[in-house]
């Protein structure tokens, strides 16, 4: 067994929780590729500031959103880890509550019905995967909930099929319409239990925006799907244009012989990701 | 933000008379102080109208921007663009009619919000989701002007320099929104 503290998991968060103020690289070149072929006025003044506001951010050390998030965390836990000191739970949520204060993001998190904040953006959402190995890795997804709001769930039936999928994908978009921060990233989950498609629907935003599933009956879904959202004319904003979302990533997993569950998590333009390896 | 954009300069507070100068799609670059107010705050607010009583903050004539922001432990701000302004639409209408003139977010507005602007010649203007970092640079200064128990969901008084927005609504209801 090989021992991981639990201030090592807490300063590894702590570390993570920084990523709220740099957009991952494949975001940035993302936009500016959308800014390159933009023919909408308003959506080309969009776009550039939203390329200059990721430079800033960076340069500045500052938030390149003010919402940074409910801190969703995914773990790969190697099987020979023994975590000492505490619960790793518990120090993931110490590192959020250290982290996002010392960077000064924002405390988003509350009671959902007395709407009491808890002021220190916790609890994290905690994905636990127990791997093989001695290794133990944290991805740190920032969930801004504009985003977040527009997601949907559809429970198809299995005649539905790919058509039904697809059609599912690009209605969850245009519904969105520019609430969610376009131009997005969209994930989508297919099949598993209800809550399932949705955690695989999520789990593709870790994808490096653009890069296409390793399955190729996925991949062309995907590029289906993006021509068709694309077309919508939503654009940067809602302001119009020819980019609405930046990619579609999908993702499955095996479901009921009774049922064709398509989830679709919906990530606005600041992808903003951290990641650690103990 | 460059001015090849041919930025109208108005003042905050908004006069009727700026109000009526701007169209949908019009580049703005705002200058003045203007109050913040999200989802919480509205909610109250709605409470004081509801029961006819004084808002906590007069609104007469002032922008209201959809906003929590953040800041660092020495107060300076972190980040401060815009939330999702159809969150508010079921408020906004009773606002505007109290008097508010402008209101600043991010995406469209429901049918009833439109006709609260053409109804009191108001505005809605457009700040851009996503850039938190440039938004922050253009707050010169900001104090907590009521409900501080809500922390980001407070009413502040914000005073900005060279804020860039878009029109989305004009007084007569002309949008920007791709329909």
């Amino acid at each position: 067994m090989r021992e991981i503290t639990y201030e090592q998991i807490v300063n590894a968060v702590r570390e993570c929780v920084r990523a709220c103020g740099r957009l991952t690289p494949s975001c940035k070149k993302a936009l500016e590729d959308c800014l390159a072929k933009e023919s909408g006025s308003a959506a080309r003044f969009a776009l550039s500031m939203l390329i200059e506001n990721a430079d800033t951010a960076e340069r500045e050390d500052l938030a390149v959103c003010q919402d940074t998030g409910m801190a969703v965390f995914y773990v790969q836990l190697g099987q020979e880890v023994h975590v000492t000191g505490g619960l790793l739970t518990d120090a993931i949520d110490e590192g959020v509550r250290i982290g996002y204060a010392e960077c000064g993001w924002r405390a988003s998190v509350l009671d959902p019905l007395t709407r009491v904040n808890t002021k220190d953006n916790t609890p994290a959402i905690v994905h636990i995967d127990l791997v093989a190995g001695d290794g133990l890795t944290l991805d740190f997804l920032p969930k801004g909930f504009g985003s977040e709001n527009m997601s949907r769930l559809f429970m198809l039936t299995p005649s539905a099929g790919m058509q039904g999928v697809e059609d599912s994908i690009v209605e969850a978009v245009r519904l969105a319409g520019a609430n969610p921060c376009p131009p997005v990233i969209v994930g989508v989950g297919i099949g598993g239990t209800a809550e399932k498609a949705m955690e695989t629907a999520k789990r593709q935003l870790l994808r490096p925006v653009g890069e296409p599933s390793a399955d190729a009956e996925l991949a062309a879904l995907e590029k289906r799907c993006l021509e068709r959202i694309n077309a919508l004319g939503i654009g940067a904003q809602g302001f119009g244009g020819d980019t609405t979302a930046l990619a579609v990533h999908c993702g499955k997993f095996p479901t009921h012989i009774a049922s064709l569950p398509v989830a679709v998590n919906i990530q606005c333009n600041a992808m903003r990701l951290g990641h650690a390896e103990l | 933000m460059n001015d090849k954009q041919g930025f109208k300069h108005i003042t905050l507070p908004i006069s009727a008379e700026a109000a009526a100068t701007l169209t949908a799609g019009d580049y703005v670059m705002l200058n003045g102080a203007m109050y913040t107010a999200r989802d919480a705050a509205h909610k109250r607010m709605a409470g004081c109208l509801a029961a006819d009583e004084p808002l906590p903050v007069d609104l007469s004539g002032e922008t209201v921007y959809y906003v929590g922001p953040c800041f660092d432990k020495n107060g300076n701000p972190k980040g401060a663009g815009p939330t999702t302004s159809g969150r508010m639409d079921a408020y906004a209408p009773a606002l505007y009619d109290a008097g508010v003139r402008a209101t600043v977010g991010k995406g469209d507005r429901s049918p009833a919000v439109y006709d609260a602007i053409k109804r009191n010649g108001a505005l809605y203007l457009c700040a851009i989701g996503g850039a938190g970092a440039l938004y922050a640079k253009a707050m010169v200064s900001v104090h907590t002007a009521a409900y501080g128990d809500l922390g980001t969901e407070a009413i502040r008084r914000m005073e900005v320099r060279d804020f860039p927005v878009i029109v989305g609504i004009d007084q007569h209801g002309n949008s920007i929104f791709a329909k």
